[in-house]
């Protein structure tokens, strides 16, 4: 995993169909430390994480991800090679089974994390073989965490990462979380919920 | 690389899973063109003759059939995102998705084609033309079809539009390769058959890069 020492947001301001949807956001979040991005619905919290990611192109402002390597990159596309990602869908194939989605995850990222461990991690070993259109919105979450980690990217993004999941599954995505970021990650979580870590908060407020 | 070789399983493996198009496009071509007979009557001649333009035709639609799904699935449960932040660019995806689009519909439209030439009353000289034609041919259906794919993504029920924006720009591949079986049963020379190389080229040469271009218009749009 590349070290990131700080991702830097500075004046970002964001249209969607020609309507502003915040501006002059700044803010910044240093190696290890998790900060929740908070806002009423419509605030712009999944907004600001795809730009982030470089999915969205901004109106104006910038993002930068600073490596500890010294180095700076802001290109949007750069940006979304170091992202881990969690939207709100989850990428998972319905026809594939548990594993498929996760090998083929595995595959796309290159990892050599070993996959079935991963899967028993997340609390899917079980259900490895059945295709994940069974699955329930929690289990495809689960699966969804188990991409985070096969792709194992030094900044996640994650839009509402608590959604549909049982007490297990939230203390599970927290574990992981603060697991990432004790390795020197950065997490940015769009959340209307309390994730029970130690947690940088900004709020969205409307323009 | 082996990313590249990932989403190529993966999709070569979802196009043969509940829901894909990979039989359905083969038995599509296979109903259309011995659909035609029905209408225009079971004279011999004339069969052998519009033989290889049926085919064409029906090969056109039959790989428009399976084309809307291409990457509208992926938009819609989150791969898209997935494969937009992965190692892979939007243009080896592209690359990817419509080679996996390729082997699981104009493949087995080529392998299918003698059978149905037999059934259409196909001179025997023309057969290795039909099915050289259509190897030649389908990949720029592929090619063509991803890009309008990857333009009406987010439209829903965007079929339909896809069908008139395609349709309209693979007609070159259709006249040529349907000339280049003609030209095989009158022994009238090599000509469509070489337009119709230049142009799936030329096609499938292109289409990652628009088709990529599509994708990120949709994906940040």
């Amino acid at each position: 995993m590349a070290i990131l020492s700080l991702v830097e947001v500075e004046n970002l301001t964001c249209e969607r169909a020609g309507r502003r949807v915040f501006r002059n956001l700044n803010f910044a979040v240093a190696s290890g430390q998790v900060m929740t991005l908070e806002g009423a619905n419509g605030a712009g919290k999944s907004s600001a994480l795809r730009i982030i990611a470089g999915l969205l192109p901004q109106a104006s402002g910038d993002v930068r991800l600073k490596m500890a390597a010294g180095y700076a990159v802001s290109d949007g596309d750069e940006r979304a090679r170091l992202t881990g990602w969690m939207g709100h869908t989850d990428g998972v194939k319905a026809q594939l089974t548990v594993e498929e989605n996760a090998l083929f995850f595995a595959a796309l990222y290159g990892a050599r994390i070993n996959v079935a461990g991963v899967l028993d991690h997340v609390g899917l070993k079980r259900i490895a073989g059945i295709p994940s259109q069974y699955l329930s919105a929690g289990q495809r979450r689960r699966l969804g965490l188990a991409r985070l980690i096969l792709s194992n990217r030094p900044l996640w993004l994650l839009d509402e990462p608590l959604s549909s999941l049982d007490a297990a599954g939230r203390r599970l995505a927290a574990e992981l979380i603060g697991e990432h970021c004790d390795d020197g990650g950065i997490a940015i979580v769009a959340t209307h919920e309390t994730l029970g870590l130690d947690a940088a908060r900004f709020f969205l407020g409307p323009q | 690389m082996k990313a590249f070789v990932a989403l190529l399983t993966r999709d070569i493996r979802l196009a043969f899973r509940a829901g894909g198009g990979a039989s359905l496009a083969a038995a599509f071509f296979a109903l259309v063109s011995s659909l035609v007979p029905f209408g225009v009557g079971a004279d011999l001649v004339l069969l052998g003759r519009i033989a290889g333009g049926i085919l064409w035709v029906s090969a056109a639609l039959a790989a428009l059939l399976s084309l809307d799904r291409l990457f509208q699935a992926d938009f819609e449960d989150g791969s898209l995102d997935v494969l937009a932040l992965s190692p892979l660019n939007l243009e080896a995806a592209s690359a990817a998705k419509i080679l996996a689009h390729w082997i699981t519909t104009g493949l087995p439209l080529v392998l299918l084609s003698p059978v149905l030439g037999l059934l259409l009353n196909l001179p025997t000289r023309a057969y290795g033309a039909l099915i050289a034609s259509l190897a030649i041919g389908t990949p720029a259906l592929s090619g063509v079809g991803a890009i309008g794919a990857a333009l009406t993504l987010s439209v829903r029920r965007g079929g339909l539009i896809l069908a008139l924006i395609v349709l309209p720009l693979i007609t070159p591949a259709l006249i040529f390769g349907a000339s280049a079986v003609l030209d095989a049963m009158e022994d009238t020379g090599r000509g469509a058959f070489l337009f119709l190389a230049a142009f799936s080229v030329a096609a499938v040469a292109l289409s990652p890069f628009a088709s990529a271009a599509g994708v990120r218009l949709n994906v940040g749009g």
